[in-house]
């Protein structure tokens, strides 16, 4: 079994200083000693800590590895004897096979890579307006409410058919969700609002059909309260995340100006450059998996009932997959990040995301040439790592007129 | 080079298309993988092959003879 791996003790709650785009220190250290270490959950329970590419990506397609909610363990808290109850119908995000095909099934024929890019233009005409509204209203200001949140918002409510008064709402409650900082009796407040919305937009789809996604699931087997759960992980991923990468994605670029530069230089790049902005970025940086069996990994037993860390954006800087792991580069050759994840979860509205950033960022650069940050980089205020989707709590940029 | 896939372990990421888009497609209905040529050129067999490392759900497998 050679010698005993190398133990995490605490899971970190903050990155190094001046380094918000890099996985926190304790990760990175964990790495260099191997992919899997020790970590002791809260509460006392044994588990892992995975950090290697291969081995998180081969634990991702395992299906030895379970992501049922009532199986998983938080990495941070202690819950106690409480058992946490199986993911609600529709929450596919949380269920293994055959409860998770049940509704990834329906779903993916709405978010193929054609759909995806037929929807170019209609990104292309809401960046511009966004653009020419943050040009209108003149400098400075926020790029996270100005840029980043609207474009995937409007794009995702489009697409399952949420009407346009109702977005604004609806986005503040998934932001609650999201930020990692939201009081208890808040999150339990802004959950129960969604719920209470999502029932009455199923209810009123199934009463009138329209040419959008959530109407074609009602022409189904799937009951409204499936149906529901099935709109809020749409919701919830399409809102969240890629105005995450779209606002840490523009300060990373800001923070390199010379691959700013190339981007502006040579839109054709634009393709790449998102490929390497999601693996140098990584803002759904880590998943939970439980082990159902014993499963030998990276040459260690992973005893069934163990929970499992995966670090995806420890994994996307891995020295042996990635040559000089730490740099953004955004002419980089060689693919393959976990940024979507790997296995029956990978992201399913991954296509959708790439034409957004694809569209977003080069016109972003375009229409700024001279866009940099209003604020000394240190002051940028950053999510917690508490927080499931990492980002910057907002991005205030300025230009010249 | 020849391809076969397993429509069954399809998931719809889309992967091999965005990787190999001459070679894969996904059928509109469900998403599922298409091999619109199952015996494609020599100068796309670096990009199947990526497309099958890629695959998450490992459903594309091809044999060279």
């Amino acid at each position: 079994m050679g010698e005993s791996p190398h133990t995490v003790t605490t899971m970190p709650t903050v990155r190094q200083p001046g380094c918000p785009f890099d996985p926190p220190a304790e990760l990175l250290d964990a790495r260099r000693h191997g992919p899997i270490s020790r970590y002791t959950f809260p509460g006392g329970r044994p588990g892992w800590l995975i950090t290697g590419f291969d081995l998180v990506r081969s634990v991702l397609a395992d299906s030895r590895f379970s992501s049922r909610k009532e199986l998983l363990l938080h990495p941070t808290i202690d819950y106690g004897d409480f058992e946490a109850p199986p993911a609600p119908p529709g929450e596919f995000l949380l269920m293994d096979e055959p409860r998770h095909g049940r509704y990834r099934k329906p779903l993916m024929g709405k978010f193929t890579v054609r759909r995806m890019r037929l929807l170019t233009e209609r990104v292309e005409q809401i960046t511009a307006d966004h653009l020419d509204a943050m040009e209108k209203a003149g400098p400075p200001t926020d790029l996270v409410t100005a840029f980043a949140k609207p474009i995937p918002a409007i794009m995702i409510c489009e697409l399952l058919g949420v009407p346009y008064e109702d977005r604004g709402s609806f986005q503040e409650q998934v932001d609650s969700f999201m930020n990692g900082e939201t009081s208890d009796e808040d999150l339990i407040a802004a959950y129960t609002a969604t719920q209470e919305y999502l029932a009455r937009l199923v209810a009123a789809k199934r009463a009138n059909p329209a040419d959008d996604v959530l109407s074609d699931l009602t022409d189904g087997d799937l009951t409204d309260e499936e149906l529901k759960g099935m709109a809020l992980i749409l919701l919830a991923a399409g809102i969240d995340t890629t105005a995450n990468m779209l606002s840490l994605g523009a300060f990373a670029l800001l923070r390199n100006p010379e691959q700013l530069a190339a981007l502006r230089a040579d839109p054709a790049l634009a393709d790449r450059a998102v490929e390497e902005l999601l693996r140098y970025l990584g803002v759904a940086k880590t998943f939970m998996r439980t082990a159902l069996e014993d499963a030998e990994v990276g040459g260690r037993t992973i005893k069934a009932g163990s929970p499992v860390i995966l670090s995806y954006n420890t994994a996307n800087r891995d020295p042996e997959r990635f040559a000089d792991p730490h740099v953004l580069d955004l002419r980089r050759q060689d693919g393959g990040h976990l940024a979507f994840g790997h296995g029956i979860h990978q992201c399913l509205g991954q296509q959708l995301a790439r034409v957004e950033m694809r569209v977003a960022f080069p016109a972003l650069v375009d229409r700024f040439p001279a866009l940099r940050l209003a604020v000394p980089p240190e002051e940028v205020a950053l999510r917690p790592e508490t927080a499931d989707i990492y980002g910057v709590k907002s991005l205030p940029v300025t230009w010249d007129v | 080079m020849r391809i076969t896939v397993d429509a069954e372990r399809c998931v719809g990421s889309g992967m091999c298309v965005l990787t190999a888009g001459e070679v894969f497609d996904q059928r509109q209905d469900d998403g599922k993988v298409i091999v619109l040529r199952p015996e494609p050129p020599a100068e796309m067999r670096d990009s199947v092959r990526e497309a099958v490392d890629l695959c998450p759900a490992a459903a594309i497998v091809f044999s060279l003879h």
